[in-house]
């Protein structure tokens, strides 16, 4: 008879529901006025970028498309650039993420394992640049060095092993595999490297999954490294080249752009290209959202 | 810990070695990683302390001192980022860091479970989204005349000239703001609602029976409840206030609002790498890490002395 407790709820997915009360409506009401602003400005971008360039220019677009056509989209891929910067973007964000996933699991399980001697030092070590780094321009010269600038390396490299996300598969680790199941691998004969593959990888694959949408996420969406160290237009990343498309990298004023827009970029076509941008994450989040939420809970446990 | 040290008495290093020599040849590729592409770079903060010349390199730079330093203490554009990155950071503090443990507490509230569901997925989206595709979208929405919600304004009547959302500073520093308490708000509403997940219903069920309603049980189990969740977290973010976040800055960025929107990181790109003065670059950069450096340290003491997890 009694209400249902907070904690309780989430078992039960129509039980309250015969207690609704008005407070039940007006927080459900203020959820749905903030998700809505998560979505009207992007069906209002995407029906802009479906539109005529009329249409937009006399502001008769709101949320629905007006004189439905795929102009804008058709000259992105006619021009080429965009497409062909998405197919590299992909590729670098791959070969990022493959080689993030590398350095944080043979980081992540040495330190997981209590055996390890040093194991603080390690962890300093391995941690120390998350808390104090050297600055932009001593990394520039560093990358200069190397020879690394004005290449993809510069943005393949440098960033791809994050201290968080090992802290975050160490804890994993510790909290999912027991004492025992090593004990039993050591008793069998099994080396470390074996235990590793056998066991702690295949038991591991949520997390496996978690961190490395973290690394494509991030790195699909960074594009500072970019603008300090690439000056290649070919090796430029999708979100830099939106900059400038759509944001004029923040030299020419909003105004300005927007006196340009009606002459040379339309308004529709700049639509499309943020269309163009957002759509592939649009695609997945939903499906790779809730290893996102894992991730985070386990990151705010904390190891 | 305790078996640590019971074990650290009995090491015999051949056995030891012999049987976890493999954890190390591991720790080699991240170690050998970061020293090659982070730790390398500390000695280029030597140029904070020469009158570094890009053409001349390290070898025929001089050695200044802290003369560096002496100049950009009386630098006014250094002033002024210092000074808006404090303000701004501490005004995104303070908007933003109430707003993901009320929207955790309305969605704890919710009882529709599956509305539930759909609308964390709809108010996590934003986190997913670059700072150019969200300062994109801002365009949209709010330019003077061509804007969303200038329009819908316009045809209400209740404005005559298009609002300079993103082009005059004061105005700009507002939805500056409000859009990072948006972008935020949804993540960061998943690790209070964690921690009122491990509250125990015995709590709220003791409250029912004392009569109390939905408000006095969220402000007397719940809040209570998460307090150190939100302790930590308020450290946290104090430790970060010396930060400047390049690409948020950079989308939002135009010549009208230059003066709010010059900030610490700006100032590094363009002095350091667009204008070619790498010693002042490096000297803020070396003394924001410092800076930013000590206060992650005293956070970690202070949320230790009250008893909180530290972050270190």
């Amino acid at each position: 008879m009694s209400t249902a407790a907070p904690a309780e709820k989430k078992a039960s997915l129509f039980k309250g529901v015969n207690r609704v009360r008005v407070s039940d409506f007006v927080i459900a009401f203020v959820i749905l006025i903030l998700s809505l602003t998560c979505i009207i400005p992007f069906l209002h971008i995407a029906a802009k970028s479906i539109s005529s360039n009329t249409a937009v220019l006399s502001k008769r677009v709101y949320l629905l498309p007006v004189d439905i056509n795929f102009e804008a989209y058709n000259s992105i891929f006619r021009d080429g650039q965009l497409t062909h910067s998405m197919l590299y973007t992909i590729w670098m964000t791959f070969l990022f993420t493959a080689i993030g996933m590398v350095i944080t699991i043979l980081a992540a399980y040495p330190l997981a394992r209590r055996e390890l001697k040093g194991r603080a030092l390690f962890a300093f070590i391995l941690m120390f640049t998350m808390y104090f780094s050297a600055g932009l321009i001593p990394e520039y010269l560093l990358y200069k060095d190397l020879r690394l600038l004005n290449t993809m390396w510069v943005l393949v490299l440098p960033l791809s092993f994050s201290p968080y996300n090992m802290l975050i598969m160490r804890s994993f680790i510790r909290s999912t595999i027991p004492d025992s199941l090593y004990e039993a691998a050591n008793l069998d004969g099994a080396d470390h490297f074996q235990i590793l593959f056998r066991i702690v990888l295949p038991l591991s694959k949520p997390i496996l999954a978690t961190l490395a949408l973290f690394y494509a996420v991030g790195r699909w969406n960074a594009y500072a490294d970019a603008k300090y160290y690439i000056t290649t237009k070919a090796l430029q990343p999708l979100q830099y080249l939106l900059s400038n498309m759509v944001l004029n990298s923040g030299q020419d004023a909003i105004s300005l752009s927007e006196a340009a827009a009606q002459e040379s970029t339309p308004e529709v076509l700049q639509a499309a290209v943020v269309m163009f941008a957002t759509i592939p994450i649009m695609l997945v989040y939903p499906f790779v959202q809730k290893y996102f939420v894992q991730g985070t809970m386990i990151g705010a446990v904390k190891g | 810990m305790q078996k640590a040290h019971a074990r650290r008495k009995s090491t015999h290093w051949g056995p030891y070695l012999k049987d976890n020599w493999q954890l190390y040849v591991m720790l080699l590729v991240p170690v050998a990683f970061v020293i090659i592409f982070k730790y390398a770079a500390y000695p280029g903060l030597r140029i904070a302390f020469m009158n570094y010349k890009p053409a001349k390199g390290y070898a025929g730079s001089d050695w200044v001192g802290m003369q560096i330093f002496e100049k950009i203490f009386k630098d006014k554009d250094f002033l002024r980022a210092l000074k808006n990155s404090l303000v701004f950071n501490f005004l995104d503090l303070l908007v933003g860091f109430p707003v993901p443990i009320i929207l955790a507490l309305l969605l704890n509230e919710l009882r529709f479970q599956r509305y539930k569901k759909l609308s964390q997925t709809i108010l996590y989206l934003p986190h997913f989204l670059s700072w150019v595709i969200i300062a994109s979208v801002a365009l949209n929405l709010f330019k003077p005349q061509t804007g969303l919600v200038n329009i819908l304004m316009m045809n209400a009547g209740w404005i005559d000239q298009g609002v300079p959302f993103l082009t005059e500073k004061w105005h700009w520093a507002v939805t500056y703001l409000l859009i990072g308490v948006w972008q935020n708000m949804g993540w960061g509403s998943i690790i209070y609602l964690a921690a009122i997940t491990g509250i125990s219903p015995d709590l709220y069920e003791a409250a029912t029976i004392d009569g109390a309603g939905r408000l006095r049980k969220i402000w007397n189990v719940t809040l209570p409840c998460i307090r150190g969740t939100m302790v930590t977290l308020l450290i946290m973010n104090l430790g970060r206030v010396m930060g400047s976040n390049f690409e948020r800055l950079d989308s939002f960025g135009n010549v009208q609002v230059k003066e709010f929107q010059y900030q610490l990181a700006i100032y590094i790109y363009e002095k350091g790498l667009a204008g070619g003065n790498f010693s002042r670059a490096t000297a803020v950069g070396l003394f924001q890490s410092l800076v930013g450096l000590l206060l992650v340290l005293t956070s970690d003491r202070v949320s230790k002395a009250l008893g909180e997890d530290g972050l270190l």
